[in-house]
């Protein structure tokens, strides 16, 4: 069961350590610095932190000592765009900016190839790094994909890759999810991608186009490890499952207290058991009724039960990032936090919730050390 | 030979002294400052070698042109000043 769990904030990164007295903080880096993302590689041990200064841009850095110290490394660099470049298609008009906005995925590659990590961009950049993020690399591939070109922002003002999942039977099947763009995969290690959001329904496109695979917002992808063929998606209007591996998918309907959301994990034992995080549907993004809820389904999405023991009941107005949800690897252990810094931790699969903290800066991520 | 000056807020990011560098216009005096301090190149500029968006450059206090390509000219002696622009401050 991890007993360490890093929560990436507006205002600094957090580590929180479990010991006979219970949880705490007990390692706190970049004090108010915007870290957007955190990563731990459960093959090395090494942590990842993206940052955002704002005025001075995306950077990354790592630790090899759990995050006693650090050091900064490359941040994924946009090649110079071609003087001559025409963008073909580009939905909203213009082109994507070839230039980091922000990190927005980062995925340890598999347990056969150390020092592989993929990273996923705002505006779009897939990025893959084969020295442990020492350098990094775009991949063209997915980049010079002309479907690319009509990606679109779906909150941000640039499209960007936020999930990434390495298959753990065959590290060269690759899956992203693209704020807006669906889902894309990749069986022979980035080479070649195919867009499969097929079965996926964007209520915010016209009638005509609500089914179109590539105009999808998935708001965050998750694969099973009990059984990798099924995926799970929390998507702008509604949550989806596949079980053939992304290449379709089915529309969970009917689920109370909303089907919108950011953030959904999956049981690492059974493929058939998520959580997630509902909010109210778009524009307002806020706990129905004032009320955080966790849903969990046992059941491959028939039925969901809504968890509420331990969390706030009334006026609670949290909201939970796509990242800011994880469950460990044994499956009971869960953390979640939120938008106005709280913090909350089940032992019991979500069954019951202790505030580990209230008062946190806005929280992106939140990620267990996984053996 | 012109003198290029950092704001103090990026010094706890990444080492920017004062220096004196040989350069007739921006372009020329950053890419002379960021051969020798490598890492600010990414802090000041973007990927594409433009200046980022929210920062600015003043050369003898007056403001920058041509934030895409830096090709405003440093008069010899000058002092070419980089700070962080009041925009931009979302991120914070």
């Amino acid at each position: 069961m991890s007993t360490r769990c890093h929560v990436a904030t507006k205002k600094g990164l957090f580590t929180l350590h479990c010991t006979s007295a219970g949880w705490s903080i007990t390692q706190a880096n970049y004090i108010g610095d915007n870290c957007t993302l955190v990563m731990h590689d459960p093959r090395d041990g090494a942590l990842i932190a993206a940052l955002n200064h704002g005025h001075f841009g995306v950077k990354m850095h790592r630790s090899r000592d759990g995050g006693a110290t650090w050091t900064e490394i490359a941040a994924p660099k946009y090649p110079a765009k071609p003087a001559d470049y025409v963008p073909k298609t580009p939905l909203e008009g213009k082109a994507a900016d070839w230039s980091l906005k922000l990190v927005w995925a980062l995925a340890p590659g598999g347990a056969d190839e150390p020092g592989v990590l993929w990273c996923g961009t705002l505006p779009g950049g897939l990025f893959k790094s084969e020295d442990g993020g020492n350098s990094w690399e775009l991949n063209r591939p997915l980049w010079d994909d002309p479907r690319r070109e009509e990606w679109f922002g779906g909150g941000a003002d640039h499209p960007g890759i936020h999930s990434i999942c390495v298959d753990p039977r065959d590290s060269r099947h690759v899956s992203v999810g693209v704020s807006c763009g669906g889902v894309w995969n990749t069986r022979d290690g980035g080479k070649t991608w195919q867009l499969t959001g097929h079965g996926m329904r964007a209520e915010f496109m016209p009638p005509e186009r609500q089914f179109e695979p590539n105009a999808q917002d998935p708001h965050m992808l998750a694969q099973g490890r009990a059984n990798p063929d099924v995926f799970w998606v929390q998507h702008h209007n509604g949550i989806f499952r596949s079980t053939d591996a992304a290449a379709t998918w089915t529309e969970i309907t009917d689920v109370k207290p909303s089907v919108f959301g950011f953030a959904v994990a999956v049981h690492p034992g059974d493929s058939d058991t998520a959580w997630f995080v509902p909010a109210l549907k778009d524009e307002k993004r806020y706990p129905k009724d004032g009320r955080v809820v966790v849903n969990r389904t046992r059941n491959g999405g028939r039925g969901f039960e809504t968890l509420t023991r331990g969390l706030p009941q009334e006026h609670a107005y949290d909201l939970v990032y796509r990242h800011a949800l994880d469950v460990d690897e044994t499956g009971d252990r869960l953390a979640f936090g939120s938008t106005t810094g709280s913090l909350w931790l089940s032992e019991d699969s979500g069954d019951s919730w202790q505030t580990l903290s209230s008062h946190l800066p806005p929280i992106h991520a939140v990620r267990f050390e996984k053996s | 030979m012109p003198t290029v000056r950092f704001t103090q807020n990026i010094q706890r990011h990444v080492a920017c002294p004062t220096l004196e560098v040989p350069g007739a216009t921006v372009r020329e005096l950053l890419n002379g400052y960021f051969s020798i301090h490598q890492q600010a190149r990414g802090y000041v500029l973007d990927d594409q070698g433009r200046l980022r968006q929210h920062m600015a450059i003043f050369v003898d206090g007056a403001q920058l042109r041509d934030r895409d390509h830096l090709t405003d000219p440093v008069p010899a002696g000058a002092v070419v000043d980089l700070v962080q622009a009041l925009s931009g401050g979302k991120h914070s």
